[in-house]
């Protein structure tokens, strides 16, 4: 636990002393704030556009995160030869890879929090010069806290996608690393399509393809609850926790396979 | 006595080749035995095999087939780690990171509680000459600096077993002195050092014991006063006051005659040849002593014939 600490640690130092981060996070906030902008030109939806575009912009901007430096977690510390001196302290290749992959978890969560924050200000400023007669006709309240719930997902399918990333980075090159995460990523949110190919699809073989791959790919679209969140539509708790409950598996799942092969390669 | 490495049999082939792979014997069966507390000198040219034995050792690459045993225990070995400090060649570590950081980061991961952390950080980064520049990035380090942080970090448990790839490397002579000193105090305190290098001179000064390895294959190891047997290679006989007329007389003697100044000839004999006889002769003639030494064999001469050999 020890080992996985310090790493996490020194990991989320590592993601905060790089200023491509901050940038995001500036870009992300800057969105936020044109999103305000854009809801002032659309009398009657500016409520419904500011949270949709919020919601977007924190998963948008997570995955890029997720991504660029989620590849570069394993493959940069190899790349860099620093796997040297770090492999020769007293630790197990396996709280690399994890610790690793907590230290940008703690990253996302801080850097989700952020721009959540800023979400819920901006929000709060909008409601400040509302009238009272405009907030009774929104689907939802104005600061919902059902906006957590939207964002707690999204960081879930953010760890997906860090954890996919480190998956690749362990046996890849960076670039084919993003790539391919970029793909999972992409195809995760058609899973729900690969079920159902077999209604359009006469070759068995193709149906076989399509329903493995539907296994295999992570359901990433049933994460993304920002149309009912927006709507006033519930999201229920037992929802939440099936969600996220499938989620953790995920991730275990990857994190294990990732471990699996970083355990075996050669540094050369 | 304790070992604090062996191998036997250690051999490791890589994989080369991009669509057929095929391999390439990087260490062949290499078997051998470093003691407690010696400071033994890992020696071959480059592409010999050292740091592939090195990694080797710490598992940061497995082996084709043979066994590793580092402090008794199998390469990887939690607790062995724990008494062993390591310094990769032409270290690299996180460029954000200050050194004082760094250090601060492998002590936490080496279970040292933030008292002895701060104290360790603090007596190492004096230890191997960084000053004022601890606070600075490692970014702004000239690779000298680095290497003396790599050497700092490799310290920082106070180890019962280092193990030093190049650690020369990139040092100016100051730097190469300290570190040599460095060296010689671990060795007081009993740690073993195990270092490879190409640059004989060092090891000719620091090492009991030494292992030349050239193309994956020992082809040398014992004590350097075994290996190096008082071997003479010839003589050396400066003398003054002799004209060209004696030298010509008595070159078929002489492998070489060297002008040095001052009326002064250095005069190289082969080993076999009888320095008392040729020095009677010139003494007679006029010729003044100046001085006469055995050319014994050096490391280095000892390296290049054993290297050529495998060639």
């Amino acid at each position: 636990m020890r080992t996985l600490f310090w790493i996490a640690i020194n990991g989320f130092r590592e993601a905060v002393r790089d200023k491509v981060m901050y940038s995001l996070v500036a870009f992300a906030i800057l969105l936020i704030l044109a999103s305000y902008v854009i809801a002032q030109l659309t009398a009657g939806q500016d409520v419904k556009i500011l949270k949709d575009l919020g919601l977007s912009s924190i998963a948008v901007f997570g995955l890029f995160m997720a991504i660029f430096i989620g590849i570069g977690l394993v493959s940069k510390e190899v790349e860099r030869r620093s796997i040297y001196a770090l492999l020769a302290k007293p630790m197990r290749r396996s709280d690399l890879v994890l610790g690793k992959y907590f230290g940008l978890v703690l990253t996302l969560l801080v850097n989700v929090g952020i721009m959540t924050a800023a979400l819920y200000a901006v929000l709060a400023y909008l409601g400040w010069h509302e009238s009272e007669s405009e907030k009774l006709a929104l689907d939802a309240a104005l600061l919902d806290p059902a906006l957590l719930k939207a964002v707690a997902l999204t960081l879930v399918q953010l760890m997906i996608v860090t954890a996919t990333a480190i998956f690749f980075s362990t046996f890849s090159t960076p670039i084919l690393s993003a790539a391919l995460t970029f793909g999972v990523y992409v195809a995760g949110f058609f899973s729900t399509d690969l079920r159902n190919f077999d209604q359009v699809v006469e070759s068995p073989v193709v149906r076989t393809m399509a329903r493995a791959l539907y296994h295999v790919l992570p359901n990433l679209s049933s994460f993304d609850v920002t149309a009912q969140v927006v709507h006033g539509v519930p999201v229920s708790w037992k929802y939440m926790a099936v969600t996220i409950a499938y989620g953790f598996t995920y991730i275990a799942i990857l994190l294990i396979m990732s471990v699996t092969i970083f355990s075996r390669r050669d540094f050369k | 006595m304790a070992l604090a490495i062996e191998t036997i049999e250690l051999t490791k082939d890589y994989a080369v080749g991009f669509w057929r792979k095929r391999p390439r014997r990087a260490l062949d069966r290499l078997s051998l035995q470093v003691e407690a507390g010696e400071v033994f000198g890992f020696l071959g040219p480059n592409g010999a095999g050292k740091t592939t034995t090195l990694k080797l050792l710490l598992q940061l690459v497995f082996p084709t087939s043979g066994e590793a045993r580092i402090l008794g225990r199998p390469p990887g070995d939690l607790d062995a780690k724990r008494r062993l400090g390591y310094l990769p060649e032409n270290p690299y570590f996180y460029d954000y990171l200050t050194a004082e950081e760094l250090l601060t980061y492998f002590g936490g991961l080496l279970g040292l509680d933030a008292l002895e952390r701060r104290k360790r950080v603090s007596t190492l980064l004096d230890e191997v000459g960084i000053g004022s520049e601890r606070r600075l990035q490692l970014r702004k380090f000239s690779k000298g600096m680095l290497q003396r942080v790599g050497i700092a970090q490799a310290l920082l448990n106070e180890p019962d077993l280092v193990i030093l790839d190049e650690p020369m490397s990139g040092l100016d002579p100051l730097g190469r002195r300290d570190v040599r000193k460095l060296i010689l105090k671990l060795r007081d305190r009993g740690c073993t050092v195990f270092f490879s290098s190409h640059v004989l001179s060092d090891a000719e000064s620091l090492c009991s014991r030494v292992a030349i390895l050239a193309k994956g294959r020992l082809v040398a190891s014992g004590r350097l006063s075994e290996i190096l047997a008082f071997g003479i290679r010839g003589w050396e006989l400066v003398v003054a006051n002799i004209s060209d007329e004696i030298l010509t007389r008595y070159a078929p003697r002489i492998s070489r005659a060297q002008p040095i100044g001052g009326g002064r000839f250095a005069l190289e004999l082969p080993a076999d040849a009888s320095p008392e006889q040729l020095l009677l002769d010139l003494t007679a003639r006029g010729g003044q002593l100046v001085s006469l030494n055995p050319l014994r064999e050096t490391l280095e001469d000892f390296f290049v014939e054993q290297v050529e050999q495998q060639r």
